[in-house]
């Protein structure tokens, strides 16, 4: 009888993680049926990851797992478990996890001859055995060398292990712990060469962020930023860079109003362009957050969905101002149009803000942004940080076609303080509020300052607050023909 | 407390009259495993002739045994009894270190 065996195929095969972003950085997951090295400082997360790849491979990926911990024990293990809102003793009860403490101490262990690590093995294949386990993780594995003086025999015994790890085929994840100069205390990633992840938590300006590299990827196209990520309630979530393919990028051509019908007269006579980025800048009190919400009612009212990242005020703080100027945004609050998120910026990193952002478009999918104000953020980061942040955001949401609006304080007079945060560029319609002293008395005026691809008023335009909203006085229809 | 005899009968020999209960960690019929009970055996029959017993398990067959006495290494000697409870990794190979392992040197002079 003779088998031909299909040839192997190129594209090394993964296993998914399912973690927010992090298939997308690995190009699918982690290594199918190998071993997969996660290092970093303590506390940056690698038990995390590594237990809620455990999770999704039972919940998305029906594939069962085994947690061997070197340093938590069973009860432990299972708080943390729970943090991340999963029922682990449901799971093992169903024999779809297994947990397995192993207890090292060094001061009991007299050493008197060769010796193996056959117990090791043992037990973990039959863990591996008693759940059918296709995923296995390893935490934190270096903690062996406190506990056996061989160090010579232990390092035989680990490339056993991972070579006996790949011939039972089950992908692993090994996490270890950073060292001095290199990546793990006893150089794991000697052994472990498929893939090496490296997690960093650094506080900068008193703020945490997270972040995680790709070191390394034998046999795969990968990622090679840092990638900030975030931990919460829902898990881990890493954000990839995008950058914004512009060849495939498909504009739309649609227009959606201001809210406030002389404005939409001033750009073009329809409004926003769908999928474009708006800013407005003014000073306090210019009424930034009242033209936003105008936004926000007439998007609302034609079905669309709208969130709002309000840093000034709070959510009921926010909907009783702009009732004052005949905006109900109670009823889209209600109806679940809208959604408002309210926060101090200094709560969280820069990044943390960013996978922030990320996370609440993919679950509320919403037609418009607004950010108010983006000025908030300026404490939080050098200029660079920030504009690099809003870069990232800006194009990651004019792939998804969502348009998006912020507001920038500016000092009276000057324009747009916006430069410092070296966004202005990537705007495609910039609205200017100004207060300027006349013979008569203080002036607002609203100016459109520039709108890509549309033909705009640029004479600036006075306008007033009244109990029935922004009324722009003095815009020439732009439906007849005007020479401009 | 009936834990399979492969030693001899307890029995007293001399001014200590404690029984030693030894439990030893195989996995399988390797040759480090077979020596350490040959070494165990020849330490024995030198220091404790008639009051001890010797368990051999094998992880093999045994796994959630190991994982209850925490065996990684193999061959382990636990020593059950007398308290506290003593662990030795190795094949017992080297006697100064048994001696030390299962805290016998004091008793040494007695057990002679």
């Amino acid at each position: 009888m003779e088998i031909f065996l299909a040839p192997p195929t190129k594209q090394l095969e993964k296993s998914p993680t399912g973690i927010n972003g992090l298939d997308q950085i690995t190009f699918g997951g982690f290594p199918k049926g190998r071993p997969t090295l996660i290092c970093g400082n303590a506390g940056c997360g690698k038990t995390l990851i590594a237990m809620e790849f455990l999770v999704r491979g039972i919940n998305e990926f029906d594939e069962s797992g085994v947690f061997m911990s070197f340093e938590e024990r069973i009860p432990d293990l299972e708080k943390n478990f729970s943090s991340l809102g999963y029922n682990i003793s449901e799971l093992v009860a169903k024999k779809r996890l297994a947990l397995n403490y192993v207890h090292i101490e060094r001061n009991e262990i007299e050493e008197t001859g060769e010796y193996d690590l056959d117990g090791l093995f043992v037990r973990l294949g039959h863990a591996i055995d008693s759940v059918g386990a296709k995923r296995v993780v390893l935490d934190t594995i270096e903690s062996l060398f406190s506990g056996f003086s061989n160090t010579a025999l232990l390092r035989g015994e680990l490339r056993r292990l991972f070579q006996w790890l790949k011939d039972k085929g089950v992908t692993t994840i090994i996490t270890g712990e950073k060292g001095e100069g290199r990546l793990t205390r006893q150089g794991l990633e000697e052994y472990v060469s498929d893939c090496v992840i490296f997690l960093d938590h650094r506080i900068v300006n008193q703020v945490s962020t997270r972040r995680l590299s790709v070191i390394k990827y034998r046999g795969s196209a990968h990622g090679t930023n840092e990638y900030p990520f975030l931990i919460d309630e829902s898990g881990v979530s890493i954000l990839p860079i995008t950058s914004l393919d512009f060849a495939d990028h498909e504009i739309s051509r649609a227009h959606l109003s201001t809210g406030v019908v002389a404005l939409d007269q001033m750009l073009d006579g329809h409004g926003y362009l769908e999928g474009t980025t708006i800013m407005i800048a003014g000073g306090v009190g210019s009424g930034k957050t009242s033209f936003g919400a105008h936004f926000v009612d007439s998007v609302c009212k034609t079905g669309k969905r709208a969130l709002v990242f309000s840093y000034e005020e709070s959510i009921p703080q926010y909907v009783r101002n702009m009732s004052s100027i005949g905006l109900d945004l109670r009823q889209h609050l209600d109806s679940g149009k809208l959604k408002v998120y309210a926060a101090r910026p200094t709560l969280q990193g820069l990044e943390a803000h960013l996978v922030r952002f990320h996370r609440m478009v993919e679950k509320f999918s919403p037609d418009v942004i607004i950010i108010d104000p983006i000025t908030s953020f300026v404490d939080l980061g050098a200029p660079m940080e920030i504009g690099l942040m809003f870069t990232r955001l800006i194009d990651y949401l004019k792939l998804k076609n969502i348009t998006f609006v912020f507001t920038v304080l500016s000092r009276d007079g000057e324009a747009i303080e916006a430069e410092t945060i070296g966004v202005s560029s990537l705007v495609d319609t910039l609205i200017t509020l100004n207060r300027t002293q006349q013979a008569g008395g203080l002036r607002r005026e609203v100016c459109v300052f520039k709108s890509r691809g549309m033909d705009h008023d640029l004479e600036p335009r006075q306008y007033a607050f009244s109990s029935k909203g922004i009324v722009i006085t003095g815009v020439p229809m732009r439906k007849e023909p005007v020479g401009v | 407390m009936t834990a399979p005899d492969a030693g001899t009968p307890p029995g007293i020999d001399g001014d200590e009259s404690e029984v030693w209960k030894l439990r030893l960690y195989v996995s399988g019929q390797t040759p480090k495993s077979l020596r350490a009970f040959a070494n165990l055996k020849n330490f024995c029959e030198e220091h404790l002739k008639g009051r001890y017993t010797i368990e051999v398990i094998d992880v093999v067959k045994n796994p959630l045994l190991a994982e209850g006495d925490q065996i990684l290494a193999i061959p382990t000697l636990i020593r059950r009894l007398p308290e506290p409870m003593r662990r030795l990794v190795g094949d017992l190979a080297d006697k100064e270190r048994i001696l030390v392992g299962l805290d016998l040197c004091r008793h040494d002079g007695a057990t002679r």
